[in-house]
């Protein structure tokens, strides 16, 4: 079990703990967010990375920050997962990429660098990967409408006689 | 005395030769994307047996197909795929759209989905249905074959004449309105908020 004293005796008191239901939550500040998370897997085995992902916090009561990056690891060996957040803020979201840690990070980064407009520095190659190269938003963003800006009927129409 | 037409000899004309054979010998090119593409496998296959139809032949190649299926929703991302495969199809060609996402998007009124193809490619037959039932395809590729016999030419003349597109605009009002606002969202002259108070006390 990695408990929190560890991990703050060694990176400082910024790093702060949640639990709910049995589920733990690490708030990391983003500067740290390299080194605790390269410290949980090669210290405390956390080998399994099983996703990144992201939170708009845009208009939620509270919240300090815009974004919050979301892992989510697994020790296979023991079975203990635990959840790692930092937050991000515009105009420039950005984060390290963990692909140098975990492989997988290849394309999680690039869904989230997607979805949320986040960018991760290092990372191999961070291009789109669900939306279309030419598109120019970031759709899971909170002020991005549902129904998109025009892009989805923003191609030419075919009739029949030129068909 | 009467010169009668011999034995075996029948008198037509060409084009209803042609609709004929064509309408019996539809090759349909299967655009399966979505469930609907499920129901259009088991429409092939031997309980609903579209080859009583003569539309059994189902081809990977555009180019030796004359009988477009959309069955499912449509992306941004695969539109143009799809206008390059209707347009890589030789003449004489028809489309049917199958199931409500292909007609207008279905319950996927989202950013990232076609809200009918047929805004975007001449559609000729609309099957409804989440997804339809084999017997509603049925229905529509015998429909298709009427419609094959009652308009079809040889040449091809009738489709000379559809030259605008008879699907809905790709812009509608609401459309034009929605892109119009999220553009003063982008600006800051516009407050969504403001909006909404607005409508709530009218």
């Amino acid at each position: 079990m990695v408990s929190l004293a560890e991990l703050q005796a060694q990176f400082g008191s910024g790093i702060a703990e949640r639990t709910f239901r049995d589920n733990r939550f690490i708030d990391v500040p983003a500067e740290q967010l390299l080194n605790v998370l390269s410290a949980l897997k090669t210290q405390f085995s956390f080998n399994m990375l099983i996703d990144i992902t992201a939170v708009d916090w845009l208009d939620y009561e509270g919240a300090t920050d815009r974004f919050s990056v979301v892992y989510l690891l697994l020790n296979v060996d023991s079975g203990e997962r635990i959840t790692v957040r930092a937050a991000v803020n515009l105009p420039d979201p950005a984060l390290p990429s963990v692909c140098s840690l975990w492989m997988g990070a290849d394309w999680m980064e690039r869904e989230v660098y997607d979805m949320f407009g986040i960018s991760f520095t290092d990372h191999p190659d961070l291009r789109r990967i669900l939306m279309p190269e030419e598109f120019s938003a970031f759709p899971l963003r909170k002020d991005y409408p549902l129904k998109g800006r025009g892009e989805r009927h923003n191609f030419p129409v075919i009739t029949r006689s030129e068909g | 005395m009467a010169v009668g037409l011999p034995e075996n000899i029948f008198i037509t004309r060409l084009d209803a030769a042609a609709n004929w054979a064509r309408s019996n010998s539809l090759w349909p090119m299967p655009f399966a994307t979505a469930c609907c593409g499920i129901e259009l496998m088991a429409t092939a296959a031997s309980r609903h047996d579209l080859a009583r139809f003569g539309a059994e032949v189902m081809r990977f190649s555009p180019r030796q197909c004359d009988l477009l299926i959309v069955a499912g929703r449509v992306v941004m991302k695969m539109l143009p795929v799809l206008q390059r495969i209707w347009l890589q199809m030789p003449e004489p060609k028809w489309c049917i759209s199958m199931g409500a996402c292909a007609c207008s998007g279905g319950v996927f009124d989202t950013y990232a989905v076609v809200q009918g193809v047929d805004r975007f490619i001449p559609v000729d037959m609309y099957v409804p249905g989440c997804p339809p039932r084999p017997e509603q395809l049925l229905a529509a590729v015998i429909d298709m074959q009427e419609k094959v016999r009652r308009t079809g030419t040889i040449m091809g003349r009738e489709f000379v004449s559809r030259d605008t597109s008879t699907g809905p605009s790709p812009f509608d009002l609401q459309e034009q309105y929605r892109i119009e606002d999220s553009r003063l969202v982008q600006l800051g002259g516009f407050s969504a908020a403001a909006t909404s108070t607005a409508e709530g006390d009218a």
